[in-house]
């Protein structure tokens, strides 16, 4: 009774967070609403028995591709409202297409005969006393290792393929020297003037942007504080203004 | 899987090997100075090892039935280590002169040879694909591996996306043959094909897409069109290791796929064979005719050899096994010996690959020259050199299996193939000498040498050779 009530409470949850994924205008709050649905999925599952499928959804689906989602609907400005432009237009022709397939679904759906005994072998059997996620887990490190530890070695090769094509060592390589940077005193990099009002940066002896860029090639031989070189020169700059 | 046993001693020189391989790569990456060459020796050690403990190590299926350890994958994995061993040694001087010299190359060379071995021991569906893809992927990168150098990148990308495609052929057959006969274990297919009747269409198209993602693995004709621009583009120790290693552990794997699970199935994929061989055979020969690149010429010539060694499998009998399995044998060592002398030429650093640059070899470094001709002669299959005894052997099994027309159009296309062989013999002997090559390193000369003396002697020390493809053969029909 209760799981039946909680299947239902989750199953028009998740259709109303999917239909709100299709229809809301802001793509942020599509992506919220796939989650939801994906949360409520996964409730589905568990009441199915699956709990090691829920725990996937919610782990790799949420977890990872949802977010990542989110990252590129955030990222990147994509202007939604283009996309439905020319929607009145075209909606004719998706309208006939979308019969035409709900008809032919219909026609193989309703000329489908089961056989008597394909209930039983629609889904794999359930071994009887330990949980899904032990029998996956059997199946994958026990009757499997060697199948599993070769796809691991495969993974292994492709990351030692992507590394050596791809990695080039650069030969000025800015790398933080920590000695360098604890080492430096105030006067090394700060110039502190008394300036006169009125006065321009030319009176007072600044140097300009000009100068400070040449300092900067200098910096680079050096090592690693050319950026920081820089900044407290902007730094002395404003000061001086 | 009639007996649940794990067994997991039969993958023992994989596991070493594998193990060996990541130590390799750790020890390579903590180096604060890169030494390539540490790496090299290391991994030649490796693969030593391994071949110490295929032979010695136990046989007997494993891993419920996954993996078998028998005298044919005895035989071939030993082949594999040499081969890999043979690509290793003769990368050290190219890669430091074409400044590709990294110590990821060897470790690279190694994990294909595990795939490679798991190929020639897979007795699953899976492990035979995952085998097959742990090589291949490797193969991939090395081909890539001169990554500022254009034609080597266009190999590595041409042969990554069409061995994709063979891959997505290959897993849609196992599919098929999956889903029309329940079962991927090698045993349980033979015998639910055991009956004629249970033989359903969809099963043999499914069979016909793993043989067609076999071929293009060993690059027979139609199969074929990756293979002169990847032998061209990889680097020249690459194209080494791909002419050798891989090709016998994919010619194993077609000979274990087609003999056991689908052996009953011989009248369906014997003419598909067939038909095959005689298009490779025909297509080497012809193609290799009009090529000025030697890389190229011994691409279009290894499609030509694969296709003589289908002649064997084709035959569908245990002579035919044991005539593609000597065939590898003597073709590995030929087609190493060949491209130590490719590996050779050498102006002033840089590597050049023309045939018109053996020209008067014969005056300017008669070793060299005489190495050459020995290769050529045995890839052209004259007596008494091994690549005959090759030939004969798969030859003979097809008459006795009364496969004549493939016999005949093999001695008429071995006839044409001398043809560009000898050519190559005549520019070194009889044109003009062209400039002199740079000093040969040693590992060339040893590689050469040693692979000359078999190809010389194979007719007194054949005995021993013979016997193991013989016992190898019959592991596969016992």
């Amino acid at each position: 009774m209760i799981a039946a009530a909680a299947f239902y409470v989750f199953s028009a949850i998740m259709l109303a967070a999917a239909t709100m994924v299709v229809t809301a205008r802001n793509p942020v709050h599509s992506v919220l609403f796939l989650i939801l649905a994906f949360f409520n999925a996964a409730a589905l599952f568990l009441l199915a028995g699956a709990e090691f499928l829920a725990m996937i959804l919610v782990i790799v689906y949420v977890g990872a591709v949802a977010v990542l989602f989110l990252f590129v609907v955030m990222m990147l400005d994509i202007n939604f409202v283009q996309f439905r432009e020319g929607f009145q237009r075209y909606a004719p022709i998706g309208a006939t297409v979308g019969a035409v397939l709900l008809i032919e679904l219909t026609m193989v759906l309703t000329g489908w005969r089961f056989l008597p005994e394909a209930p039983q072998w629609r889904s794999a059997p359930i071994p009887a006393n330990i949980s899904n996620t032990a029998a996956l887990a059997e199946q994958l490190y026990t009757h499997n290792i060697l199948l599993f530890q070769l796809a691991g070695l495969l993974l292994l090769v492709a990351m030692i393929g992507a590394i050596v094509l791809t990695l080039r060592e650069r030969r000025m390589p800015r790398r933080q020297i920590i000695r360098v940077q604890l080492e430096r005193e105030v006067r090394d990099t700060l110039e502190i003037l008394q300036v006169p009002i009125f006065a321009g940066t030319d009176e007072i002896g600044i140097r300009m942007r000009k100068a400070i860029s040449e300092d900067r090639g200098e910096a680079a031989h050096e090592g690693a504080e050319s950026p920081m070189l820089a900044a407290s020169h902007a730094q002395s700059e404003t000061e001086g203004h | 899987m009639s007996a649940v046993v794990m067994n997991w001693i039969v993958a023992l020189p994989e596991l070493v090997l594998a193990v060996c391989g990541m130590a390799i790569l750790l020890l390579g990456v903590a180096q604060k100075r890169e030494n390539p060459l540490l790496a090299s020796m290391l991994s030649i050690g490796a693969l030593v090892l391994a071949g110490v403990l295929v032979v010695s190590g136990s046989r007997g299926q494993g891993y419920e039935g996954q993996l078998i350890s028998d005298a044919f994958s005895t035989f071939l994995a030993v082949l594999i280590l040499v081969g890999a061993a043979l690509a290793i040694m003769l990368s050290l001087e190219y890669n430091q002169l074409q400044r590709i010299y990294r110590f990821e190359f060897p470790v690279l060379i190694v994990f294909a040879a595990v795939g490679m071995m798991v190929m020639v021991k897979a007795t699953n569906l899976m492990s035979l694909y995952l085998g097959l893809e742990l090589q291949s992927l490797a193969i991939y990168v090395l081909a890539a591996f001169a990554r500022d150098d254009l034609r080597s990148a266009e190999a590595g990308l041409k042969y990554f996306v069409l061995g994709c495609l063979a891959s997505g052929l290959l897993l849609y057959g196992i599919s098929l043959v999956y889903g029309f006969s329940g079962s991927m274990d090698f045993a349980r297919l033979s015998r639910a094909f055991a009956t004629p009747a249970s033989v359903s269409a969809g099963l043999v198209v499914g069979m016909v897409f793993v043989l067609a993602g076999l071929a293009f693995k060993v690059s027979v004709v139609p199969f074929h069109m990756w293979t002169p621009d990847v032998y061209e583009g990889a680097p020249t120790p690459v194209t080494t290791f791909i002419a050798t290693a891989p090709k016998v552990a994919a010619m194993g794997l077609l000979l274990r796929t087609m003999i056991v699970p689908f052996g009953h199935l011989l009248a369906q994929w014997q003419q598909l064979v067939v038909l095959v061989s005689i298009a490779s055979m025909v297509l080497g020969a012809l193609g290799a005719i009009g090529q000025v690149n030697i890389k190229r010429l011994m691409a279009y010539s290894a499609i030509g050899h694969m296709g003589y060694a289908l002649i064997g499998l084709a035959a569908g009998t245990e002579a035919g096994v044991r005539g593609v399995l000597i065939y590898l044998l003597v073709y590995m060592v030929m087609s190493a010996g060949a491209f130590a002398v490719i590996l050779a030429m050498r102006r002033r650093g840089m590597a050049v690959e023309a045939i018109a640059d053996l020209a008067g070899l014969s005056s300017t470094d008669p070793a060299l020259a005489l190495l050459m001709t020995i290769f050529m002669f045995s890839l052209a299959g004259i007596p008494p050199l091994s690549g005959f005894f090759g030939k004969f052997y798969v030859f003979l099994a097809a008459v006795q299996a009364g496969q004549w027309t493939l016999a005949i159009i093999g001695v008429l296309t071995s006839v044409v193939g001398a043809y560009y062989y000898i050519r190559i013999v005549k520019v070194m002997y009889f044109d003009e000498p062209a400039a002199r090559f740079d000093v040969r390193h040693p590992a060339i000369s040893i590689a050469g040498g040693a692979t000359a003396l078999f190809t010389v002697l194979f007719l007194a020390i054949a005995g021993p050779f013979i016997s193991a493809a013989d016992l190898a053969a019959k592991a596969l029909f016992g």
